[in-house]
């Protein structure tokens, strides 16, 4: 029997063999994430039902020494959730409850599978909604969003995952059930939810998630401006940030963008466009009035040739579609992608839209540019063909090349998506050895046998070893000091 | 590298031996070195504003001083960020038409020990604390090599949030010498509206500016010991904007809107003994006529206790209890040296064995700030 073996028969006895996969058929269906090309038929895949059980699972493997990785829906787009051949899958589908919405404390606690789309839902009807709106809302889950420290189009005025993240039950890498913060803010200590925020699955499992509701906007104001150039489009959400506004979202797609997304679910966005912009105010109704004429204005300043301004939520939500579902959209027009993640400094745009078109020419690949331009979040998709020998090798070069675009505009390797296996390769771009050695020093102190979803975020792997203590008279024991 | 401590030098009231005031990161990296050399304990100070909260040092040999640490490295308005040293008042900020909206409730205090205290006043209701306007951070460790985490834009999830692991750490952790900061624009006009009234009407009150959409960028409260307590509740934005806001928030509050703040607006209530208290929204009202004036963020559910040096004791178990009772934190922040002796300051701590863990990893030696810190980190 192989390690593996011994493992599934404890947790089969412990947990029931209904928690338990290993048919090979079944678990190929865990093999990637939202990143296919990167496959792993995870060894073994338990499915917990509660904080117990995920954390049973996690200390058997630990006693027989076998990494795991945490899934919730495995929408990621850095190969975070990609298995471990050798090691175990916990998957938390089936714990998808939400356990309460208090909209009197603001606060919503849910289980880490609960997708993120049905907090809001649940929240709605006391008049708030959950802040944080990744393009994939309705299928990916919150401790898929506390892991990745997700954002979403209106991240750029309400903040990121960890901003509305205030508690979470963790179980860490040793199996020991945490708290770390809850409903009250903050909590004595080092701010461990922060840095457990983000952090990819590699400091343990979230099982119980507590999240700050936001008040409903009284008033939400959508304006659609087309525009000839994306510098054009670059300079108008300039000056709206110019002018001391702070939209909801300001999003941004240029021409190949607009072809897919048309070609795919008929948005109807001006013909000819070379870039829109979709703009979004919302707050108080007069606040809203006020500065939505500003933005206008601006626009129309800024060259827009059409202005487009949503009627209701109907025609709010026909200006989203093009854009919410501008990845998928682009396999209309090509056979195979890379979506990109990249960030800069939003007064770069339009020099690094320039410069990505320039790579792109000269690999002869085309590269579909969908945004968040508020906060200078690049999604770059680009576009190749597995079937022509050598495309998808220039699309990973211009791809790369992106990357080190947005390094040298002082801006980050990933907005959003994490770094995952996917990115581990460029972390040391972006940060020196004794970076990544004092980032590690918290993954030691959370997962010293590096169990914990190994071999992503860091590009090498890296031993802890025993913390060199030096015992100091007159320093009291741990006992004593409660 | 360092001099001969003065007699101001101390550290809730232990002495110094030796002062360093380094004026770069790669200065401060070389102080630090040289007293991992040395094997010195060390706190850093920066306006000094706080140097009396927490627990005395176990230890003291060299006080690194942020004095000389200061200015703007970098404001890019149009990205909406700034880069600071750590030394740096935060009332010295010169940042035309852009803010970084934290408030100083200790006037003097640096931006360096806004960040390692994660100090926070009124309009953290809108805009957050420290924690979540820091972008990007430049530690120095206490072995004396320098790192760096986040960046200067202000979407970034590549590896680990340092920032927030330095935010609040009470610089157990390192020195931090830098600090990128998302800014925001100074909004044109503000109004406060404001409602005093007998303690047990502020739960409704306070419920009904939360279901008013009016969107605040602060709700305080001000409650003496005993007696009437005053909401006082600011809008920012335009003009009319603020206008129709404040407007609304009369009718809820039943009270008068001005552009006048309250003088107690955005500082600490105590004399003496002070403590901070946490506790979900709906629970602020628990926290009213338990023998100690209160004052804070009614917004967001944090505090500030005046508790009263002759019941000391009593006063901060009764607050503690109810806090606790509630589902939040009583931490006491400042206290002299008598009523430090009988009462915990901390109060209980959730996670403590793994901030040990994290602490033995960034200190091994436990030389930064002995003894200050939760737990006796
Ligand atoms: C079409 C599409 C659009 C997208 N748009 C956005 C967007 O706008 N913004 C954005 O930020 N992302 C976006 N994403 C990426 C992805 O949806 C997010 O990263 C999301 O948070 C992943 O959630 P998940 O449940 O699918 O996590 P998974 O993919 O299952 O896992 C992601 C990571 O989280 C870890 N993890 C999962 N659950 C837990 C847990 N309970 N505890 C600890 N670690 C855990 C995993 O180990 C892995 O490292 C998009 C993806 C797609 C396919």
């Amino acid at each position: 029997m192989t390690t593996l073996d011994v493992l599934a028969a404890r947790l089969r006895a412990e947990l029931g063999a209904d928690r338990i996969v290993n048919d090979r058929q079944e678990l190929r269906t865990y093999e990637c994430d939202g990143l296919a090309h990167y496959k792993v038929v995870p060894g073994l895949v338990v499915l917990p039902r509660d904080a117990a059980e995920c954390a049973r699972t996690v200390r058997a493997c630990v006693a027989a020494g076998v990494p795991y990785v945490a899934r919730g829906s495995g929408t990621g787009l850095s190969g975070g959730a990609l298995p471990h051949a050798e090691g175990v899958l916990i998957v938390t589908s089936r714990m998808r409850a939400i356990v309460e919405v208090a909209p009197d404390d603001e606060r919503a606690v849910v289980e880490p599978g609960v997708i993120n789309l049905h907090v809001t839902r649940a929240a709605t009807p006391h008049g708030y909604y959950y802040a944080p709106d990744p393009s994939s809302q309705q299928i990916c889950s919150i401790g898929g969003n506390v892991a990745e420290n997700s954002g979403g189009a209106h991240c750029l005025k309400y903040g990121f995952t960890t901003n509305h993240v205030t508690g979470a039950e963790v179980v860490t890498p040793d199996g020991e059930l945490i708290e770390l913060g809850g409903r009250a803010p903050d909590p004595p200590g080092y701010d461990l939810l922060g840095a457990f925020v983000g952090s990819e699955g590699t400091l343990g499992i979230a099982t119980r998630v507590t999240v700050r509701l936001t008040r409903l906007p009284e008033s939400v104001r959508t304006l659609l401006a087309a525009f000839a150039t994306t510098d054009q489009a670059g300079a108008a959400t300039s000056a709206i940030i110019a002018a001391g506004v702070v939209p909801a979202a300001v999003e941004m797609m240029d021409a190949l963008a607009i072809e897919a997304a048309e070609a795919a679910v008929a948005c109807g966005y001006p013909p000819g466009a070379g870039a829109v912009l979709i703009v979004e105010l919302d707050g108080p109704a007069a606040e809203v009035d006020a500065q939505f004429d500003q933005v206008t204005a601006l626009c129309e300043a800024n060259g827009a040739f059409e202005l487009r301004i949503a009627a209701d939520a109907a025609q709010r939500a026909l200006f989203w579609k093009g854009r919410k579902s501008a990845f998928a959209a682009v396999g209309r027009i090509s056979p195979d992608y890379i979506v990109q993640d990249g960030v800069i400094p939003r007064t770069a745009l339009p020099e690094v839209l320039h410069r990505i078109g320039e790579v792109a020419r000269e690999h002869g690949v085309r590269v579909a540019n969908v945004f968040h331009a508020g906060d200078g979040n690049l999604h770059p998709l680009v576009l190749f063909d597995d079937a022509v020998p050598g495309e998808a090798g220039r699309a990973e070069e211009v791809s790369g090349a992106i990357i080190d675009l947005c390094i040298e505009y002082g801006g980050s390797i990933t907005g959003e998506h994490g770094v995952g296996m996917d990115k581990a390769k460029y972390m040391p771009r972006m940060f020196t050895d004794d970076d990544l050695e004092t980032m590690h020093l918290l993954r030691c102190a959370f997962d010293p046998d590096g169990l914990a979803n190994p071999g992503k975020v860091f590009p090498t792997p890296r031993l802890c070893g025993e913390v060199p203590r030096r015992h100091r008279a007159g320093e009291p024991a741990a006992a004593e000091l409660f | 590298m360092w001099t001969t401590a003065g007699a101001q030098d101390t550290v809730a009231g232990v002495p110094a031996r030796f002062v360093a005031a380094p004026a770069s990161t790669e200065e401060a990296a070389a102080v630090l070195a040289a007293a991992a050399r040395d094997d010195l304990a060390v706190v850093v100070r920066g306006g000094g504003t706080k140097l009396d909260w927490g627990v005395p040092p176990r230890r003291l040999d060299l006080i690194v001083d942020t004095r000389r640490l200061t200015g703007v490295v970098e404001h890019a308005a149009g990205d909406l960020i700034t880069v600071v040293r750590a030394g740096t008042p935060l009332a010295a900020l010169d940042l035309p038409g852009q803010q970084l909206a934290l408030d100083s409730p200790l006037p003097g205090a640096t931006v360096g020990g806004t960040v390692a205290v994660n100090t926070s006043g009124p309009r953290r209701m809108l805009y957050g604390t420290a924690r979540d306007l820091l972008i990007g951070v430049t530690v120095v460790r206490p072995d004396g090599r320098v790192a760096h985490s986040g960046g200067k834009v202000v979407k970034n999830v590549a590896g680990y949030d340092l920032g927030k692991l330095f935010t609040g750490a009470y610089g157990t952790l390192g020195l931090v010498t830098e600090c990128a900061f998302r800014l925001h624009p100074v909004p044109p006009v503000a109004a406060i509206v404001r409602r005093t009234a007998p303690a047990d009407r502020i739960g409704a009150l306070l419920a009904a500016v939360r279901a008013e959409q009016a969107v605040p960028s602060a709700v305080e409260l001000d409650a003496p010991a005993e007696g009437e307590v005053t909401l006082a509740v600011l809008v920012e934005g335009t003009a009319a904007g603020v206008r129709d806001r404040a407007a609304r928030l009369e009718k809820v509050l039943g009270g008068p809107a001005t552009d006048e703040f309250p003088p107690w607006w955005g500082r600490y209530p105590w004399d003496s003994v002070g403590m901070k208290l946490t506790v979900p929204l709906s629970r602020v009202p628990d926290l009213l006529g338990l023998g100690a004036a209160v004052r804070g963020s009614a917004g967001t559910g944090v505090l500030y206790a005046d508790v009263p040096v002759a019941s000391a004791p009593a006063v901060v178990e009764r607050l503690r209890a109810a806090a606790v009772r509630a589902g939040g934190h009583a931490v006491v922040l400042t206290a002299p040296p008598a009523v430090r002796e009988v009462v915990d300051m901390w109060g209980p701590v959730a996670g403590l064995a793994l901030m040990r863990r994290v602490k033995d990893r960034f200190d091994p030696e436990h030389r930064f700030a002995p003894g200050r810190f939760v737990g006796g980190i």
